[in-house]
């Protein structure tokens, strides 16, 4: 039966190229909005973006994007659009012609395309260098010229692999706002990144991968539930760290209570963090200490994925 | 499922095809390709190839101060244009130019790594390999039929009114069709085998000179094996004949009669053929320039 119209399923996908694996045994469904790949280089992210864009084929598995696959490619390529991470560009093309041909090619006439081009063009802020080469561009032109083409058809599905790398710090916060706003409109936006704060602030989910593995799917906060058994940090700043960071120790379930470099904040490591508040409302009213700020450290992708993946990147 | 059953499921597949948009897009691409193809510089080595003959009969034309001799001077100069057809254009020229033009067709926007643009367009891969095709083949047509013009032309402009009236009023005129005809085909055939090849072959260069041998050497293997080369249907079809000897054997065909129309539509058939196996590579390329 096909998956559900308004998912992207991958039932239980593997890639190996000959032996080398690149993806491993991936299943999971997402929902429209903002779900970010995050991982280490090598994990697989970019294969699972080429395996939902039919760039590759899956070894095994099935994917499903909006109850379609690329073996309906006109149907298929209608919905999707894929920035790729591929700095290359055919020769001698201008940005404007890199955005039109390809509307043409969906069908779209003259008219349309044109107008599909230069709406592409004034979203992704080229439309004043549209005309000269795409040789002659930055780094951070030929990132947006791509996102342009990516998103000049509407497509209900947004594919970005990096797209962040290259931009200044402009045009990324333009182009998140750009991401923001498409997911308002219903659409799934899938967005590869290293910039985990980034990518934290943005995202609706995360997909954190290893070694080819999909090691923890979901909600940032279902994300971190999921690890429950490990310790959650928190910061404290505070008038007396040292007398806070004594009455931590007392709790069996704090693990870790180290006082920081400017003496009034506490890294508070542990394994009950609403039994830890418990104890910092005590202390708070019997006048021990004075707090100023209470934050959870780890409430992040970044803390999450350090949690998973480990220090070699391997799955824990 | 019956055989009717089966016909009618293909037959009706076929009705809701979008064939529209499917004309459409490869005009798109055939524009596309032939701007990228034609207007290159990447392209002059096959300009080059096709303008050596032209070349050197021009040279002739303008430093060679003997008067033309009449009638014997033109059939020989006409023997000398079927060499040049049959043995440069057929077996060298347009062999390398459709090996160049064709292989980069996919394998080239692999080695530039843009060949994913043309998959995530709502493209049919059928539909790309039949855009890339014609659009290598509208390249590879204009420039050896140009150039086999301008041999036409040159070979027979110097003789006057005598080279006039033995090209309205004599086997000229139908001579330059035959090569025309010759040409096209030879673009054709040779333009689907060498597509293929680089669907089939990272680098289809060793492939294609195994093709050029097999080419050379299939008259002597029997006939039913010599319906799988090009040259065998070109052959029926060239105008001209000349005496074959020396070196030049090489490149001798000695084949059975065959009827013209058996021959356009045999090379035809063999270039849907290998177009249909093109249509079933394609779908297995995956981008990994990575292993480019």
């Amino acid at each position: 039966m096909t998956p559900g119209a308004r998912q992207i399923v991958f039932e239980n996908v593997s890639k190996f190229y000959g032996e080398v694996l690149g993806v491993n045994k991936v299943s999971f469904s997402l929902e429209p909005g903002i779900t970010s790949l995050v991982g280490p280089n090598g994990s697989g992210k970019t294969t699972l973006m080429n395996l939902l864009t039919g760039l590759i084929k899956p070894s095994q598995g099935a994917i499903y994007v909006l109850g379609l696959t690329t073996r309906q490619p006109v149907e298929f390529f209608r919905q999707v659009g894929y920035c790729t991470q591929f700095d290359s560009f055919p020769p001698g093309t201008n940005g404007y012609d890199f955005i039109y041909w390809p509307l043409r090619l969906h069908g779209f006439g003259h008219d349309q395309a044109t107008k599909l081009t230069n709406e592409a063009l004034e979203r992704a802020g080229m439309a004043q260098v549209a005309r000269r080469k795409v040789a002659g561009y930055s780094k951070g032109m030929r990132q947006r010229i791509r996102l342009a083409q990516a998103i000049a058809h509407h497509p209900s599905v947004l594919v970005l692999d990096e797209p962040l790398n290259g931009l200044d710090p402009m045009a990324r916060s333009e182009s998140i706002a750009l991401f923001q706003a498409i997911a308002k409109q219903g659409m799934h936006v899938i967005i590869s990144s290293h910039i985990l704060e980034e990518v934290d602030r943005i995202s609706d989910r995360v997909v954190l991968m290893s070694s080819g593995y999909v090691v923890a799917e979901g909600q940032i906060r279902e994300v971190r539930r999921e690890v429950r058994d490990h310790p959650m940090q928190i910061l404290v700043r505070c008038s007396n760290a040292a007398k806070l960071a004594s009455a931590a120790f007392e709790l069996d379930h704090v693990v870790e209570a180290k006082i920081l470099s400017d003496g009034h904040s506490v890294l508070v490591r542990t394994r009950d963090a609403e039994q830890f508040y418990l104890l910092l409302n005590q202390v708070v009213s019997g006048g021990l200490v004075e707090v100023d700020a209470v934050a959870p450290a780890d409430d992040d992708v970044n803390s999450i994925y350090q949690y998973l993946i480990g220090s070699d990147g391997s799955p824990t | 499922m019956s055989v009717r059953e089966s016909i009618a499921r293909v037959q009706n597949s076929l009705k809701e095809q979008p064939w529209r948009l499917y004309a459409s897009q490869i005009s798109v691409l055939v524009r596309n390709e032939v701007r990228r193809n034609l207007f290159s510089r990447r392209r002059i080595w096959v300009y080059l190839l096709a303008l050596i003959p032209v070349l050197i009969i021009l040279t002739h034309v303008l430093f060679d101060r003997h008067e033309p001799a009449g009638l014997s001077q033109i059939e020989n100069d006409t023997q000398v244009l079927a060499i040049i057809v049959q043995l440069y254009y057929v077996r060298l020229g347009i062999f390398f130019a459709c090996m160049g033009i064709f292989t980069w067709l996919f394998r080239g926007e692999m080695v530039e790594r843009t060949l994913h643009y043309q998959f995530l367009v709502p493209v049919r891969r059928e539909v790309l390999v039949v855009g890339k095709f014609l659009a290598g083949a509208v390249v590879a047509i204009a420039l050896f039929e140009t150039a086999v013009f301008a041999c036409f032309y040159l070979m027979y402009s110097r003789f006057g009114s005598a080279g006039r009236s033995y090209i309205f009023d004599g086997p000229g005129l139908g001579q330059l069709g035959s090569y025309f005809l010759v040409t096209a085909l030879a673009c054709l055939g040779y333009g689907a085998v060498f597509l293929a090849l680089s669907l089939l072959f990272k680098n289809p260069i060793v492939p294609g000179v195994l093709i050029m041998g097999w080419e050379a050497v299939a008259p002597i293997f029997p006939a039913w094996a010599q319906r799988l080369s090009v040259t065998f249907y070109l052959k029926h079809l060239c105008p001209v004949s000349f005496p074959v000897d020396g070196p030049l054997a090489i490149f001798a065909i000695v084949a059975e009669p065959v009827s013209p129309f058996i021959a356009i539509f045999g090379l035809l058939c063999l270039t849907v053929a290998i177009l249909v196996l093109s249509c079933f590579l394609i779908h297995r390329l995956e981008i990994t320039y990575t292993a480019e």
